[in-house]
């Protein structure tokens, strides 16, 4: 099984430096733009592999580098930025990436910088992540010194320079628009769209915002070709993924698999199974912005196009497991505080509907739900699903709300029946904060 | 005022954007890690050199959960309280931090040593729970081994 993205990672946690990353093919890539591949073929040949964006939107990458205006008549400069913005619950594969091969980001960003003829890039990293700052600035400056950013690549009279910028917290910051906000300096909160960033974006440029995982698989699209990427997927989608689990499993982690490897496979054969005592009862496939999926779901193949969208979708693919000693209930109340918490607080439905339904979520855990609370919830997980929000926090929040009331109804129904929560011993979730 | 090297430190990364504000952020980290949080007269400053009204700027500064507007102690830990960590038990290590050292989320001790804040999932799910003092990682925590943890930093 070919692992392009992760094969060189040290599994002892140390990076891999620009003589390492270089003696295993990297930055050859950009051999291939010196031999004569124009900006529009490099579009071609990643719509023609069926990248679509890791960050769990799913939007196929060629496609949206086509947004962009191109040619003499093109507002400059234009940008490309990396969304490592990474603070979606229960995900991880981004830092992975950024901590154990920081090039392989340098060398995505050139690549799409290239692309879309955008000569700055930013890559956009959660401030939390010190690590990641620490190895992907000596990245920099090592490809600095080495002629690959800062200098017209041979040939081509393409010359790129790369930033990272560092943020200070806030979910909101990895919605693409609220991240422009926040590049320019300004208060994080979403932008309308239209227009969209490939058209007006950084500083009202022309801008590509893409997700870091998204552009590791770049390089690899370029030197081996669309047919190749094809053939490491099990579905229509091409490439691998990066698959993660978290939660009460024998061996919690990540795994760099073909594209449409199911939930069964990922919970048993890599992750060993429920841990001992207790049972599976569902998971969020990628990130707590998606639906709960349960057994009758764990032989879909995870991608982007074959799970019904009645189901859900597949998100991050970082899954997080629900098992039988965990209240399902209080469950979805922590992400729910968590949304209410994050919330921007831009829009009315959001800033005030994430704490009411936060609110009562509580109320199930301490006793005082009646079944007017359950109609509520019903009635927010309706009127803050998508079209009635300014930007997806909402609606992503509302996802493994509706699905918990319909896989997970009867536990709720439970503690209104009990006056409680019968896993209540230790669940005592504070109050701060709701 | 600015000190001189808080200045070229400023300088330095304006170079990053075309226009001033785009720094902001760094800006105000990077005093930040000299002045231990933003007071009002440290956000005037730093607006001044930015160009902005303090306003302006304190609408960016108040919307970041690691900007601190108000004083911190000499260490911050940041508990990840989201669903992951939650599942394995990242309220008793709370608790037992509140047992051992007298201190709520968002409190700082009396000494003035430690702050606890909450955080946003930090991406160590695989080793849940999780927490980060200052700038350290750590994974896998449990209430026993928290208080060899905290003891580091003094």
């Amino acid at each position: 099984m070919e692992r392009p993205l992760t094969q060189h990672i040290h599994p002892d946690g140390t990076t891999r430096t620009l003589r390492e990353y270089v003696k295993t093919g990297g930055y050859s890539s950009l051999q291939r733009l010196s031999s004569g591949l124009a900006p529009k073929d490099l579009q071609r040949l990643v719509t023609d592999a069926g990248l679509r964006g890791r960050g769990g939107g799913g939007f196929l990458t060629g496609t949206k580098w086509s947004f962009v205006p191109m040619g003499p008549d093109a507002h400059k400069p234009k940008y490309i930025v990396a969304n490592g913005d990474e603070m979606e619950p229960g995900t991880f594969k981004d830092r992975v990436l950024m901590e154990g091969d920081p090039h392989g980001l340098v060398e995505g960003m050139i690549l799409a910088g290239y692309a879309i003829d955008a000569e700055v890039g930013y890559i956009f990293l959660r401030g939390e992540y010190h690590l990641s700052a620490q190895r992907l600035t000596e990245a920099i400056a090592e490809a600095y010194a080495a002629g690959y950013l800062g200098k017209p690549l041979p040939g081509t009279g393409f010359r790129f320079d790369l930033h990272l910028h560092a943020s200070a917290g806030r979910y909101i910051c990895g919605e693409e628009t609220a991240l422009i906000n926040a590049l320019e300096g300004k208060r994080a909160v979403p932008r309308a769209k239209p227009p969209f960033p490939q058209t007006v974006g950084l500083w009202g440029k022309p801008t590509v915002v893409q997700n870091v995982e998204t552009l590791y698989n770049v390089p690899h699209i370029v030197n081996q070709g669309s047919d190749w990427y094809h053939r490491l997927s099990r579905t229509q989608d091409g490439g691998t993924k990066i698959y993660g689990i978290s939660g009460r499993v024998v061996n919690p982690g990540w795994w760099e698999l073909p594209l449409g490897t199911t939930a069964r496979e990922v919970l048993e054969r890599y992750a060993g199974g429920m841990a001992d005592g207790v049972r599976f009862r569902g998971l969020l496939p990628g990130g707590i912005s998606t639906a709960f999926m349960t057994e009758e779901h764990l032989d879909l193949p995870l991608d982007f196009s074959s799970i019904p969208p009645e189901v859900g979708r597949l998100g991050t693919a970082t899954m997080i497991v629900l098992d039988d000693h965990t209240c399902p209930v209080g469950f979805v109340l922590n992400l729910e505080k968590f949304f209410a918490r994050e919330s921007c607080g831009w829009c009315t439905p959001c800033r005030e509907g994430l704490p009411w339904v936060a609110r009562i979520l509580m109320s199930f855990e301490e006793g005082r739900a009646t079944s007017e609370d359950l109609s509520l919830l019903k009635m927010h997980a309706k009127w803050l699903a998508p079209g009635h929000t300014f930007c997806g926090l909402a609606p992503g929040a509302m996802a493994p709300l509706q699905s918990a009331l319909k896989y997970f109804h009867d536990d709720f129904e439970r503690h209104i029946s009990t006056g409680g929560c019968p896993w209540s011993k230790k669940s005592s979730q504070q109050r701060v904060l709701v | 005022m600015l000190s001189e090297i808080e200045r070229r430190e400023l300088e330095d990364v304006v170079k990053h954007y075309p226009d001033k504000r785009g720094a902001a952020i760094d800006a105000l980290l990077s005093i930040q890690r000299r002045r231990g949080w933003i007071s009002d007269d440290t956000l005037l400053e730093i607006a001044q050199f930015l160009e902005i009204t303090a306003e302006d700027l304190d609408s960016v500064a108040t919307f970041y959960n690691l900007v601190f507007r108000k004083p911190v102690g000499r260490h911050v830990a940041f508990m990840c309280d989201s669903i992951s960590c939650w599942i394995k038990g990242c309220e008793q290590v709370q608790a037992q931090i509140k047992t051992l050292y007298d201190v709520d989320l968002g409190q700082t001790t009396s000494d003035g040593r430690l702050t606890v804040l909450p955080i946003a999932c930090l991406g160590q799910c695989e080793r849940a729970p999780a927490l980060m003092i200052d700038q350290d990682v750590y994974g896998d925590v449990t209430p026993e081994k928290i208080e060899q943890i905290v003891e580091k930093y003094k």
